[in-house]
């Protein structure tokens, strides 16, 4: 048999392979690869009757726009800055958790822990808005219920932007804790135990195992997930944003980021452009801080790399 | 021993800073739990409370009698759900176990298809364009189910790496010398093999399908499919939702607060009720995620 045959003949026995793998392949091409032909619109006065590609082109003019207006500083400001926020809060908050899990020798309740802080991490935004709402709300909130029975002034929450910052960050810590606690966890404990009994037998404390043992051995696992937060510092969870803050206007200055902007711009303000725009940036520039991160990351641990 | 009583406040420590934890974490449920069997004029008086403010089942009665609107979305929800996921799993398990092959000719090239589609992507106006414009998934059920949800690039590699560690490749070999078809392998051999992480990975699916409120909020311009999520996203803070709905055959006074409550402790029934037996499968799920290969 000639080889050209050969492989003609393989070809040909894969076939089922291919049907396999088709209806996968339609759907990664639908939703993922057919938008980014449409990433061209940002360049364009965009207009959805004339198509992806029908926008009269304008060049750089819609980042021109976006970026002179006093809104791209507050939406990046807080883009970054809630991001940087959380990249030091969520490892705290889940290191801390996910040690005291660990030291935990009941079994049973270390599982019964386990699932009740992971239970915020399988619910919707939209049911968290309403806790979130119950504690806040400005006549029957619990919160104001009980700055008044101190005597304090009851707070119009959803009216003052200024206490934003910290509600979202404790919202965030809240639904985080517990996947972060368990990723945590996982890497405790594979940490073996020989160091713990050596440490013990030297008559560390439990507290100097944590601080010389436990921490130091968690390092890899920590700047893996920091440098990969720091990929995706260009994006924003929007549930947490849009939702939690019940899209209220006069939240936005310190609610707003690159997510609720597109979102806004394309659903409510009908300001495609600027839209297109900032989504752009935000898909070129995040996909670039991305492969960094990664490329940081396979340098000094490889196992840890995306891909 | 030194150790023992130090090693004892250690523990009551732990379980301190934990059950301080887990008490965070559910008060806020407890408060929407409770609140939803108060009497509506008692939370309108003295507010949300941890505890119960005297005990009403109306706004449940409410709910059941005569917020047809809210039934329906529930049944969209499930709808939507099972159906989803179902599709999701075929879909993604076929496209897993091709994608195992890595000898196969253009296995590879699909491969970085999927893994550059991870990394890039074409944002929401782009997306919402070929959403609305080129297929016209506006206001159907398919808006619920398509977009975004029903292929994880993330779940594929999980199921993919499962075919590549955990099925032996000699009993695929036996079977194809046995006469077996690749297809008919597929089915008989890999697919029963792959019960555990289709189980880790559907779950997680029909979980991503019943929170779901994002896909109703860029393509559900009218009220035929609202999600029991899009319902509760539109009563938040519009408490004339339900009025607006048709709902109310009298002019009788409606317990809001309370049913606001009610309809947000119907949405996550399901959730707190599978929970507690599958805890291990989503556990199971953030660690292999988190750790990969």
């Amino acid at each position: 048999m000639t080889g050209k045959k050969k492989r003609k003949l393989r070809w040909k026995e894969n076939i089922p392979f291919y049907l396999m793998a088709l209806p996968g392949l339609a759907y990664l091409i639908i939703n993922n690869y057919l938008p980014m032909f449409g990433l061209g619109m940002a360049f364009q006065n965009v207009n959805f009757r004339k198509g992806m590609f029908g926008g009269d082109f304008v060049g750089f003019s819609n980042f021109k726009f976006l970026f002179s207006t006093q809104e791209a500083f507050l939406m990046f400001r807080n883009t970054i800055g809630y991001n940087l926020v959380f990249l030091v809060v969520g490892p705290v908050t889940g290191i801390t958790a996910a040690i005291f899990l660990n030291s935990i020798r009941q079994k049973y309740a270390s599982r019964v822990y386990q699932t009740l802080v992971l239970l915020p991490h399988l619910i919707s935004y939209v049911v968290i808005s309403y806790l979130v709402y119950a504690l806040l709300n400005a006549d029957a909130g619990l919160v104001n219920r009980v700055i008044t029975l101190c005597g304090g002034e009851p707070v119009r929450w959803y009216a003052e932007a200024r206490y934003w910052p910290v509600i979202l960050v404790l919202v965030n810590i809240w639904k985080g804790i517990g996947f972060s606690s368990i990723v945590y966890l996982s890497s405790i404990v594979g940490i073996s135990q020989d160091y713990y009994e050596a440490a013990s037998l030297d008559g560390a404390t439990r507290w100097q195992q944590i601080r010389h043992i436990t921490l130091p051995l968690l390092k890899p696992t920590v700047i893996t997930m920091t440098i990969l937060g720091l990929g995706s510092i260009f994006r924003s969870d929007f549930g947490l944003f849009y939702q939690v803050t019940l899209n209220q206007g006069a939240l936005i200055s310190t609610t707003q980021t690159l997510d609720t902007y597109v979102f806004r711009g394309l659903m409510e303000l009908g300001n495609l452009g600027m839209s297109a725009a900032a989504g752009f940036f935000q898909s070129v520039v995040g996909f670039l801080t991305v492969i960094t991160a990664n490329a940081v990351i396979r340098k000094f641990s490889a196992e840890n790399a995306l891909y | 021993m030194i150790q023992s009583k130090q090693e004892k406040r250690f523990q009551a420590l732990s379980h301190a800073v934990m059950i301080f934890i887990c008490l965070m974490t559910l008060i806020p449920f407890i408060i929407m739990i409770s609140s939803s069997f108060s009497e509506e004029t008692e939370i309108i008086a003295k507010g949300y409370s941890v505890f119960p403010r005297g005990i009403s089942l109306e706004a449940y009665r409410y709910i059941f009698e005569n917020a047809a609107v809210v039934l329906r979305a529930y049944g969209v929800t499930i709808f939507v759900t099972i159906s989803g996921t179902a599709l999701s799993l075929v879909i993604t398990n076929m496209f897993a176990y091709v994608l195992a092959q890595d000898k196969v000719f253009l296995v590879k090239p699909m491969m970085l298809l999927v893994v550059f589609a991870m990394l890039f992507n074409g944002g929401l106006v782009p997306t919402y364009y070929v959403y609305t414009q080129i297929f016209h998934v506006k206001d159907t059920l398919i808006a619920l189910i398509f977009p975004g949800l029903l292929m994880n690039a993330f779940n594929l590699i999980l199921v993919r790496n499962y075919f590549r560690t955990s099925i032996p490749p000699a009993l695929i070999e036996s079977a194809t010398i046995d006469g077996c078809t690749k297809f008919m392998t597929y089915i008989k051999i890999v697919l029963p093999l792959s019960l555990p992480i289709t189980a880790t990975v559907g779950l997680l699916t029909g979980l991503a399908y019943w929170n779901d409120w994002q896909n109703g909020l860029y393509y559900m311009t009218g009220s035929k499919f609202h999600s029991i999520q899009q319902v509760l996203r539109l009563m938040v803070d519009n408490v004339s939702y339900l009025q607006q709905a048709g709902v109310t055959s009298e002019s009788m006074q409606i317990p809001m607060t309370t049913i606001r409550m009610a309809i947000a402790v119907i949405a996550i029934l399901p959730v707190l009720v599978i929970y507690p037996f599958f805890q291990k499968y989503f556990v199971k799920g953030i660690t292999i995620g988190a750790v990969k290969e």
